[in-house]
């Protein structure tokens, strides 16, 4: 029988056994992992395919909160879009009369601004994403990429509404066409694109906090580079400038969408190599977020 | 050895005793430090003059400020062992623990578990929002569980909630809930999972009388179910309970380590002056 006084162990000595091991030899003897080590690449991927619930509950539930107050609901979800539409339609298709050079200039316009604003919200979302979430980060276990790709798949369902009251208004321009189908290939190239992006920009917001405020100012000369309420096709510029402004990936997909969706943009209006200027920045900038985000998720948390 | 515990008495089971004999550890926390740094902090943050003159005569801003809540901290736990932490507030208790479980990335030292340690909570995934049903679904989402594991377990999440006992609640948003019905809901749904290492952080004090009995039994089911339990409360008495041995942090620095009844006795002792 042992006194009690045995039992007060020095802070951090193995007893019994392992009297004289280290406290690493100790964790590598009976194969202990460091706590909240990153994980290769390939387990990350896995442990955050077996998340994809837990992602998909998390945006939808957020999209669902967001309405909760308002007496219409979930109608919002189309109204908004509509009503922005409307704003458009007054301003410059009533008043101003603009775009006698485009044809179709209010679809022309909706098009674009939606496909923008599905990038920019994407965009300040992603860049919140974990110093807002502080107190989820830092209660429970996931791969912190599921908020970053959370937030972008609510834009994404945002746009998916935005989407059906577009189709509506393009059908006051031309009927339904073969090309409308090449709507999903654009979305899917935009969608990696911008959580490529949210998850960059997760990353950094995380660590300078300053990112959101900062974010408003880039995201809006980024609008007036991707012609989003001109077309580019028309001004005329250096070739230097042209270029850059052609291979801007937002214009990429904006140009992309306007022309499955519009009978009045043809394809000799693209600029060259527009499909693949659409799947390379898809592929190198959702990739490359994505390593770049994985490269710090040890770190998230400590705000 | 055995008789030397039975001091703490509790709601341990020999098969526990038994285990700790065999010291398999479960975790080993060795020099740990933890530093959260604070932005926002200083004063004149909010003066826009101040912060122009601060750029301009190129010092460092004073607005983050860091504060170094673990200092230190080495021990090793044991499979089977349930242990206490205590500590005035702010000592660093909550700290550790998350710590511990990875969730906040030590400044210096290292920390190895078997595993995946977990704490027990779930607040932060729910949505106030969105109805009991939907929040039950996404706290076990976001705990990890599948989505058959929920399906199955749902029906005794809530009926061990009690939400349902006075009509169905369950479909309405949780910021109709009374404060304690929220708090029982959360905590149904953070206890419907087992744990390898588990990590309680005073959630025993939630609910009616009835509720907090139903809670500590089922607390006392996790701890079977874990192989080591780590329990941070204010409650003596909850800790002589259920815990044998007792870990006590000041100023985030290892006061004491040992059995329940010496360092709580020490600690009341201290506290008394």
């Amino acid at each position: 029988m042992s006194t009690v006084s045995e039992h007060i162990r020095p802070a951090a000595v193995a007893g019994g056994p392992d009297q004289g091991l280290s406290p690493a030899q100790l964790a590598a003897k009976y194969g202990l992992s460091v706590s909240g080590a990153r994980p290769s690449l390939p387990a990350y991927v896995r442990q955050l395919w077996s998340r994809r619930h837990f992602i998909v509950a998390y945006a939808t539930a957020r999209l669902t909160a967001m309405y909760t107050k308002a007496k219409l609901g979930q109608l919002w979800q189309v109204m908004t879009p509509l009503l922005n539409c409307a704003v458009y339609y007054l301003i410059f298709g009533i008043l101003l009369q603009t775009g006698k050079h485009t044809p179709h200039f209010v679809q022309f316009l909706c098009i674009g601004v939606f496909i923008f604003t599905f990038t920019q919200n994407a965009v300040m979302a992603g860049t919140r994403s974990i110093a807002d979430n502080l107190g989820l980060v830092r209660a429970l276990h996931f791969p912190r990429a599921c908020l970053p790709i959370s937030f972008t798949i609510i834009q994404l369902q945002q746009l998916l509404f935005s989407m059906i009251v577009l189709l509506g208004i393009v059908l006051f321009a031309n009927l339904p066409m073969a090309s409308w189908a090449l709507v999903l290939p654009i979305l899917i190239l935009q969608f990696v694109f911008n959580a490529g992006l949210a998850l960059a920009l997760a990353r950094v917001g995380a660590k300078v906090t300053d990112t959101a405020q900062l974010m408003p100012f880039i995201l809006r000369t980024w609008m007036y580079a991707s012609g989003v309420m001109f077309n580019i096709a028309n001004i005329h510029v250096p070739a230097w400038s042209k270029t850059l402004l052609d291979v801007n990936p937002i214009a990429v997909y904006i140009d992309l969408m306007r022309f499955a969706l519009l009978g009045s943009v043809h394809s000799d209006v693209l600029p060259p190599h527009v499909w693949a200027w659409a799947v390379g920045w898809a592929v190198v900038v959702g990739l490359g977020g994505f390593v770049y985000f994985w490269k710090a998720e040890e770190e998230y948390g400590r705000g | 050895m055995a008789e030397a515990t039975t001091g703490t008495a509790g709601a341990r089971t020999a098969d526990a005793d038994r285990l700790v004999e065999q010291h398999i550890p479960t975790v080993v926390v060795d020099g740990l430090h933890v530093v959260y740094r604070v932005h926002g902090a200083g004063s004149g943050k909010g003066s826009a003059t101040s912060a122009l003159s601060r750029i301009v005569s190129k010092r460092r801003a004073p607005s983050i400020r860091e504060v170094h809540a673990v200092r230190g901290v080495s021990f090793i736990a044991y499979k089977g062992e349930s242990i206490g932490l205590i500590g005035s507030n702010g000592s660093g208790k909550s700290t550790l623990l998350k710590a511990v479980a990875g969730l906040l990335p030590a400044e210096r030292g290292s920390v190895f578990t078997h595993g995946q340690p977990s704490l027990l909570g779930v607040n932060a995934a729910l949505m106030n929002d969105l109805t009991g049903e939907r929040n039950v679904i996404l706290g076990g989402l976001a705990m990890g569980m599948s989505q058959d594991e929920i399906r199955e377990r749902y029906q005794s999440i809530v009926d061990f909630s009690g939400i349902n006992e006075k009509g169905d609640f369950i479909s309405l948003p949780m910021r109709t809930y009374s404060s304690g019905m929220a708090a029982r809901l959360r905590f149904s749904i953070a206890a419907a999972k087992s744990h390898d290492v588990l990590m309680i952080d005073e959630a025993l004090a939630t609910g009616d009388a009835r509720f907090q009995r139903r809670s500590e039994e089922r607390i006392r089911e996790l701890r079977k179910e874990a192989g080591t339990v780590f329990l941070v409360s204010h409650n003596n008495k909850s800790i002589r309970d259920t815990c044998n041995r007792v870990i006590w942090l000041e100023k985030g620095e290892l006061i004491m380590d040992g059995p329940t009844d010496e360092v709580i006795k020490a600690y009341e002792k201290e506290n008394k002056r």
